[in-house]
């Protein structure tokens, strides 16, 4: 079923001066997150301190694009009327190579989904912007790549 | 076993409904506060205390004093318990707390919530808002989705395993004339030929939401002796908030309830295995299957076999929401929580009725919000 992301009446982010860079990155393709220059954990969703240890001294990376599925759901029915055209789709919870979680939109592959299948980054035209959605990766049989 | 805490020596309970209209959230809180104060014997004056739930949309600030206002009452401790689904819990050892600390002696908490047909859309604007929302992640139906999906993959459980949980709780809301599925029962089958709303989950896995009300009325162990009701005793509690967002919950199959109730056993010399009653938050079937195994009632992963071996019903030997659970009953939105204590009040009276368990000496209640984030667990005790 090819329905066009692009046309949905979905909402979209609610961006602050803070997460301006995240969202800029995004519309370019790019997925940026946070480093911590003093415990040097990356950072996910952004914050003005680090989650971890508290440092203000945070700096933007470009993210690998590179993650792991640590679970997902087929929705059939979406919380958001916006997204009722495009019912079912798939949602996941990606575990970036990193370190941190994100929630993202995730495209199909050739084959099921599992959890632990390895993803990565393919930016998406949804409602209007560019999101950083994932697709699995394509491996020949026997090759895959074994979650950590 | 530990000196009490505290007693819950009055309930009251509102019919759930699946609509309102015209009806404020204020007007229910009046109704089912009165019904508390009633059941334990108490003049209105003589209540000291107030904690209360947020009130979305309805009153967004000053919400202890609009209450205290409404109802007459001039406490001397007050405040708001938001905990989601946990608030309920989460406010019978916040009253029993602040009783110890002098602040008042007879504490009213309080749940509910009217439920009109043109209820506004969120207007969150927060993380999970713009970093969940916008990838077509709205609401807590796929987060639970999620949790149970990453059990099944961890645990190999499967989708009869969680459908037994809903199935029970079916069941026991046959005894429970006020629940939202009196007459209405549904077995596994029934529970997985429902549609699916976000996979695994299925729709009769998910509580169906309702108006509703449920309050309680908290004093010490030693002014409860002279009043007119047995008391229940609050024997221990744990509590434990972790995250919000689904994504960034440090575990998908085990939740902050596992220390919450490792807080209530200890505090309350007891083990999970000597509960006579489970009354288990059940939002979702996958909600009560990681309860039983953070309980350490089995081992991760275990639940469905748990499930297997045991019959939950009031005459079973692991009674498990004998009011019909939330998944039986309804969820009055936050007062869904406080279903659990105020049954749990009930069974330890004995006068649970038709569906009253044979031996009732203690009870673990647990309350959850959001998503598996905020976690309340109390170990109850007849007096
Ligand atoms: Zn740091």
């Amino acid at each position: 079923m090819a329905i066009d992301l692009n046309a949905l009446k979905t909402p979209g982010p609610t961006i602050t001066a803070l997460t301006k860079p995240f969202w800029d990155a995004a519309a370019e393709g790019r997925l940026k997150i946070q480093c911590c220059e003093d415990c040097g954990k990356a950072v996910f969703y952004p914050r003005p301190i680090c989650p971890h240890c508290w440092s203000k001294r945070l700096v933007w990376q470009n993210a690998s694009g590179k993650g792991r599925l640590k679970s997902f759901s087929e929705v059939h029915k979406p919380g958001h009327p916006g997204w009722l055209p495009a019912a079912p789709y798939v949602v996941g919870l990606v575990e970036l190579a990193e370190g941190p979680t994100m929630l993202s939109f995730i495209l199909a592959g050739t084959r099921p989904l599992h959890v632990g299948d390895m993803l990565r980054l393919a930016p998406t035209a949804i409602g209007g912007r560019v999101l950083p959605a994932f697709r699995p990766v394509e491996v020949e049989p026997g090759t895959e790549e074994k979650p950590k | 076993m530990s000196r009490p805490k505290g007693a819950i020596v009055g309930i009251g309970e509102l019919k759930p409904q699946r609509l309102t209209r015209g009806v404020t959230t204020l007007e229910m809180i009046a109704e089912v506060s009165r019904l508390a104060v009633l059941d334990a014997g108490l003049e209105p004056a003589a209540i000291d205390g107030l904690l209360v739930g947020p009130q979305v949309g309805e009153t967004p600030q000053h919400v202890p004093a609009t209450i205290a206002e409404y109802l007459g009452l001039a406490p001397t401790m007050a405040n708001v318990v938001d905990l989601g689904g946990a608030s309920g819990a989460g406010m019978v050892w916040r009253a029993a707390a602040a009783i110890e600390a002098g602040m008042c002696e007879a504490v009213l908490c309080v749940l509910a919530n009217n439920r009109e047909e043109t209820a506004p859309r969120s207007p969150n604007r927060n993380p999970i808002r713009e970093f969940d929302v916008p990838f077509g992640a709205s609401g807590a139906n796929i987060s639970y989705a999620l949790l149970m999906q990453a059990h099944m993959a961890r645990y190999g459980s499967i989708a009869r395993d969680f459908a037994v949980i809903a199935a029970a709780a079916r069941a026991n809301a046959q005894l429970n004339p006020d629940a939202i599925f009196f007459g209405k029962p549904a077995d596994a089958e029934a529970v997985l030929a429902s549609p699916m709303i976000a996979s695994p989950l299925h729709l009769l896995e998910i509580v169906m939401p309702v108006a509703g009300g449920e309050a309680i009325v908290v004093t010490s162990a030693e002014r409860a002796r002279s009043l007119r009701k047995p008391p229940v005793h609050l024997l221990g509690a744990g509590e434990k908030v972790t995250h919000r967002a689904v994504s960034q919950a440090p575990h998908l199959t085990s939740g902050p309830l596992k220390s919450a109730m490792e807080r209530a056993f200890a505090q309350s010399g007891t083990r999970a295995d000597e509960m006579d009653l489970l009354s288990l938050y059940d939002c979702y079937t996958i909600m009560v299957a990681t309860t039983i195994e953070d309980a350490g009632l089995c081992a991760p992963g275990g639940f469905g076999a748990w499930l297997n071996d045991h019959d939950l019903s009031h005459k079973g030997d692991k009674p498990l929401n004998t009011h019909g659970g939330q998944l039986g009953f309804g969820q009055p939105d936050l007062a869904g929580g406080m279903t659990h204590v105020v049954e749990a009040v009930r069974q330890l009276r004995g006068a649970a009725g038709e569906r009253q368990i044979g031996k009732a000496g203690l009870a673990l209640v647990t309350g959850n919000g959001a998503t598996m984030s905020e976690a309340t667990a109390l170990v109850l005790g007849a007096a």
